[in-house]
């Protein structure tokens, strides 16, 4: 949103008796451009954020479906950088394209939702990695898969390491189950939102 | 170096470009000219190239919506028994009571401009004094009665 800064150059204070944009204003304008750009067909990335018990959600989407889902501790200021460089810097922040998303991850942390549903755009990842990540999607809910199961299932036992960095580099964790991969001895392993997460994750999968 | 998220440059320069819009056009056109603006620019805005001057390229686009806009407004015939096509818009309409648009209102179109790209983004080459003057003399005079 706007934030209100003061004409830098208005030293008179000429133009300070113009009425002042407040925040219904900017609200009314960006809400007015959003609509535009998406009638136009020239918002190529939306976004928001939303509250869930593992910390504030990062979702974008294009056109063609869900891009990103980053953690906080991912820092959303970086990601959306990032999504400037990779998918397009015509971003804008627009909550209703990503409103069936986040009503079905507000299902999901509730215990009321198992699949998702909503289409996905994996163009942010490439070659092994986007294999993993279709395999990924085959781990069913409050169900885990061992690193070098994943690997074997992807079309390269060797390729464990592998495996842990596509789950490392996952574009849409949550959403792309990659909580549901775990060491082979049973222990956790790590996650790209932080071990207490992919923990809220399990337990929420395996309690629900 | 890659470019920033859009939202980002609505978020900086969406207030100087309202305020240089509200400048030129007054209350009820000001809030079209900054949409057109806008859509203008997030269109064009991958195609900008890198390390260009932001501000100056959004007034600049600003400046032609604001041209069109004037264009437009000559052409509509004057219906003095109608209601207005819209209404203000501008929540903070009391603030349009100042006097400070009526006296740019009474300036051509062009002094207008400069004024506003002079006082609200600073553009010196943009050879400000002439019109500034003008308001000033507008505006002292309004003071005095």
């Amino acid at each position: 949103m706007m934030n209100e800064r003061r004409a830098k150059v208005d030293e008179s204070g000429l133009f300070a008796a113009l009425p002042t944009i407040d925040e219904e204003v900017s609200r009314r304008l960006h809400r007015r451009l959003v609509e535009a750009a998406n009638a136009a067909g020239v918002l190529d990335v939306a976004y928001r954020t939303i509250d869930t018990p593992v910390g504030a959600l990062l979702l974008a989407a294009t056109q063609k479906g869900l891009v990103r889902v980053a953690y906080g501790s991912q820092d959303h200021d970086r990601v959306l950088d990032g999504l400037a460089r990779d998918v397009s810097p015509r971003i804008l922040q627009d909550p209703a394209r990503l409103d069936r998303v986040a009503r079905e991850i507000e299902e999901y942390f509730a215990g009321r939702r198992r699949v998702f549903g909503v289409p996905l755009d994996l163009q942010l990842s490439h070659g092994f990695r986007r294999t993993v990540l279709s395999h990924l999607r085959e781990i069913g809910y409050g169900q885990t898969a061992s690193y070098a199961a994943v690997a074997k299932a992807s079309g390269n036992p060797k390729a464990v390491r592998a495996v842990g960095s596509a789950c490392a580099s996952n574009p849409l964790p949550v959403v792309v189950p990659c909580h549901r991969v775990v060491r082979s001895d049973g222990t956790m392993g790590q996650y790209v939102g932080g071990v207490e997460a992919k923990d809220a994750l399990l337990t929420l999968e395996a309690t629900a | 170096m890659s470019q920033k998220p859009f939202e980002e440059i609505v978020a900086e320069h969406g207030p100087t470009v309202l305020r240089v819009c509200r400048a030129v056009l007054g209350p009820v056109d000001a809030e079209d000219a900054w949409s057109e603006t806008f859509l203008a620019a997030l269109s064009a805005y991958p195609r900008l190239r890198a390390g260009s001057n932001i501000e100056a390229w959004l007034v600049t686009v600003a400046h032609r919506k604001a041209l069109d806009h004037v264009r437009a407004a000559s052409r509509r015939p004057i219906a003095t028994n109608e209601l207005p096509e819209r209404p203000a818009r501008d929540s903070g309409s009391a603030g349009w009571e100042s006097g400070v648009w009526k006296a740019l209102e009474a300036l051509p179109l062009k002094q207008r401009q400069t004024i506003a790209y002079h006082y609200l983004v600073g553009m010196p080459y943009l050879q400000a004094a002439d019109g500034i003057a003008t308001l000033r003399q507008t505006l002292l005079k309004g003071e005095s009665r």
